[in-house]
């Protein structure tokens, strides 16, 4: 069975001028319980590869550059 | 030792599951004996793992002398849960209660005190006090990792369990599962093993139909009821699904534990008052489920008659703790408390003791019915356990786990298990196309909401089963890209597992129990000739899904005159606030 790939809007937002995940910082990266933040090969930067969030905070909370922002996921707003 | 190339690590206690009750086991095990290994197995990050990854706003479940005493606990709970209870379990957990309090004190945990210093104690439950809040309960991880780091737990991040591993002789021998990052196998052979992998909490579908947008934290997604199951352990009354209120959309509880005490409440669209107690029981559910279904609802949580400083303080609490992005939802919707009720819906149903009183079957130390192999928290059977009561049982687990291991030689493993288990972990990875876990997932989670969620019909639910039947019939075709939808992937299976369990225990139980929980149209009476039982489901000799029934043990606290008060949740003449 051929597979589609289909867009979702996600929703933790990365500053990429205050991510320092390029300078090896990880937090965000390691705090989150469903693993879904990633560094994104192009700019080294963290971001949301998987759009299955449970806008629990610890990325944004715990992250030392104040990068990181959850918003509440599209269907639920 | 190798098995397909792969390293057996060895250790003597292994403990599943890092978020509550897990490191409070893990911790229990090493203060016992510091020359134990003992390793704790995470699917996440131990930091932020589990159910209060962002803290907990109170303990609600709290045994504080001066307030309440043990057995006026467990007769609470007894009450609560229509009679089906291990009442041992629940003594075992109630006398522990105030010792754990005071631990967690101990190592810098905040409890709310009065002016004079004693611990400032709410009533939200029908009869007795137990509620304590804990206004600066973001940090309890934080205490919680610090403890595990002291005490030289070995810990393992991002490594999902996928089975329990036997020896011959039917105790435990360890796991087998996989790691979340690089798909890499593990195999740990183990002395003893406790899990505390939490609810199974993605088996209903939220009603925005975001798969992820569940009361539980969704990495608990019932791995450790599917384990337990497939090792030949019994599970208990998994037909008392949790059926939580919630505010409508958004995953956090109202939350009458909180606004309660300040005067909140459950109101109707009239702004009525129309349950008696806020308590999350079945009873109080129906009610709710009631109210909802009925020409004054949908139903909502009331604020706007308060002061403005009281409003401040359960702001405070409730966008800070546990579920801190709630601001921004309500600030997204532009509702205020001050202004307006804010609707309220049911959650989605799922397995969790914490709330209710389905799990894996633990007696009161801790004990499933594998030897060496016990449960805590969300998981295991110990009706009503909340926070309190995982970190209580990951305490008892912890010591029955060390009492087990001193007279235990080295398990042998089955080399012929694990070469099959790990050919059912690398199958998703080899297929280039096929389902990917997302689409398996939500349509076995949609058949749970369309046959399985109470009001539950005898012809639905046998529709449904053979439906959830059908899509497991689908899992070789299951296909990941990565090792990350590999994790989602080997999750499905354990939801599917669930769904089915769901199915069964709930078609086992012919009579209403529970309120809203095991609510049976075609069988609306409770029946306590036939049904005042424990319901058992486990793995026959024919490796067939099976159930039966347990006795209830001798109550250590009688019932008494109150034996019926939470049967009469409804307000009979409804107050205007």
């Amino acid at each position: 069975m051929p597979i589609a790939n289909h867009h979702s809007s996600v929703p933790v937002i990365v500053d990429e001028d205050k991510c320092i995940a390029d300078k090896g910082c990880t937090v965000c990266i390691d705090v989150c319980p469903l693993d879904v933040l990633w560094i994104n090969e192009d700019t080294g930067k963290a971001h949301m590869k998987y759009d299955e969030c449970w806008y629990c905070m610890p990325c944004e909370a715990d992250c030392p550059t104040d990068a990181v922002t959850v918003n509440i996921p599209y269907l639920l707003r | 030792m190798k098995i397909n190339d792969i390293p057996v690590i060895d250790t003597d206690v292994l403990v599943i599951g890092g978020g509550t009750a897990g490191p409070m086991a893990a911790v229990t095990a090493k203060e016992q004996d510091p020359s134990l290994n003992v390793m704790l197995l995470e699917k996440a990050n131990v930091k932020r793992s589990g159910a209060i990854s962002m803290g907990m706003d109170g303990l609600n479940n709290a045994v504080v002398p001066g307030h309440a005493t043990p057995e006026q606990y467990v007769k609470e709970i007894t009450i609560a849960n229509d009679g089906i209870v291990h009442q041992p379990a629940l003594m075992a957990y109630a006398t522990r209660s105030f010792p754990m309090i005071e631990k967690l004190d101990s190592w810098g945990v905040h409890f709310q005190k009065d002016e004079t210093g004693d611990y400032d104690m709410k009533k939200v439950h029908h009869l007795g006090t137990y509620v304590l809040p804990m206004p600066e309960g973001h940090n309890v991880k934080k205490i919680l990792y610090r403890r595990l780091r002291r005490n030289r737990v070995q810990i393992e991040n991002r490594y999902t369990a996928t089975r329990l591993l036997k020896d011959p002789d039917g105790k435990i021998a360890g796991m087998i599962g996989v790691n979340t990052r690089t798909a890499e196998p593990i195999i740990i052979r183990a002395k003893a093993v406790i899990m505390a992998t939490g609810a199974a909490g993605r088996l209903g579908l939220p009603t925005s139909g975001y798969l992820f947008g569940t009361y539980e934290n969704p990495a608990n997604n019932g791995d450790g009821h599917a384990m337990a199951y497939h090792a030949g352990a019994d599970l208990a009354n998994l037909e008392c699904f949790q059926v939580n209120p919630l505010l409508k959309d958004y995953n956090g509880p109202a939350c009458a534990y909180v606004t309660g005490p300040l005067g909140g409440f459950t109101a109707n669209a009239f702004g009525e008052r129309f349950i008696e107690c806020d308590y999350w029981s079945g009873q109080m559910m129906l009610e709710f489920f009631k109210e909802l279904e009925s020409g004054t609802g949908p139903v909502f949580l009331k604020l706007d008659h308060l002061a403005e400083e009281t409003i401040q303080e359960i702001e405070t609490v409730l966008h800070t703790n546990e579920r801190p992005t709630r601001g921004r939802f309500h600030e997204g919707r532009d509702v205020n408390y001050r202004q307006r009720m804010v609707e309220m819906h049911i959650s989605e149903v799922g397995f969790c003791s914490g709330h209710s009183a389905s799990g894996v079957w633990t007696d009161e130390t801790g004990a499933t019915t594998v030897p060496g192999l016990y449960c805590a928290g969300d998981m295991a059977s110990v009706a009503h356990n909340y926070m309190l009561g995982a970190f209580v049982y990951g305490q008892i687990c912890g010591e029955s786990a060390v009492e087990f291991v001193k007279s235990r030689s080295e398990p042998k493993l089955d080399e012929a298990f694990i070469t099959n288990e790990l050919e059912r972990i690398q199958a998703p990875m080899k297929r280039a196309d096929g389902i990917p876990p997302e689409q398996m997932e939500y349509k076995v989670r949609r058949l749970v909401n369309d046959y399985l969620q109470p009001p539950k019909v005898t012809k639905k639910m046998e529709i449904g089963l053979e439906r959830i039947l059908a899509v497991r019939e689908d899992v070789p075709l299951l296909c990941a890209r990565d090792p990350h939808e590999l994790l989602r992937a080997m999750e499905v299976q354990s939801i599917i597992d669930c769904a089915e369990m769901a199915a069964r225990a709930s078609l086992y139980r012919t009579e209403s129990r529970w309120g809203l929980y095991h609510y049976r149209v075609d069988y609306p009476d409770q029946d306590d000739s036939e049904w005042f039982y424990h319901s058992r489901l486990f793995k026959d000799e024919n490796g067939r899904m099976a159930s039966g029934k347990r006795p209830i043990a001798d109550y250590l606290v009688s019932l008494g005159e109150e034996k019926d008060a939470y049967r009469k949740m409804r307000v009979q003449k409804a107050a205007n606030a």
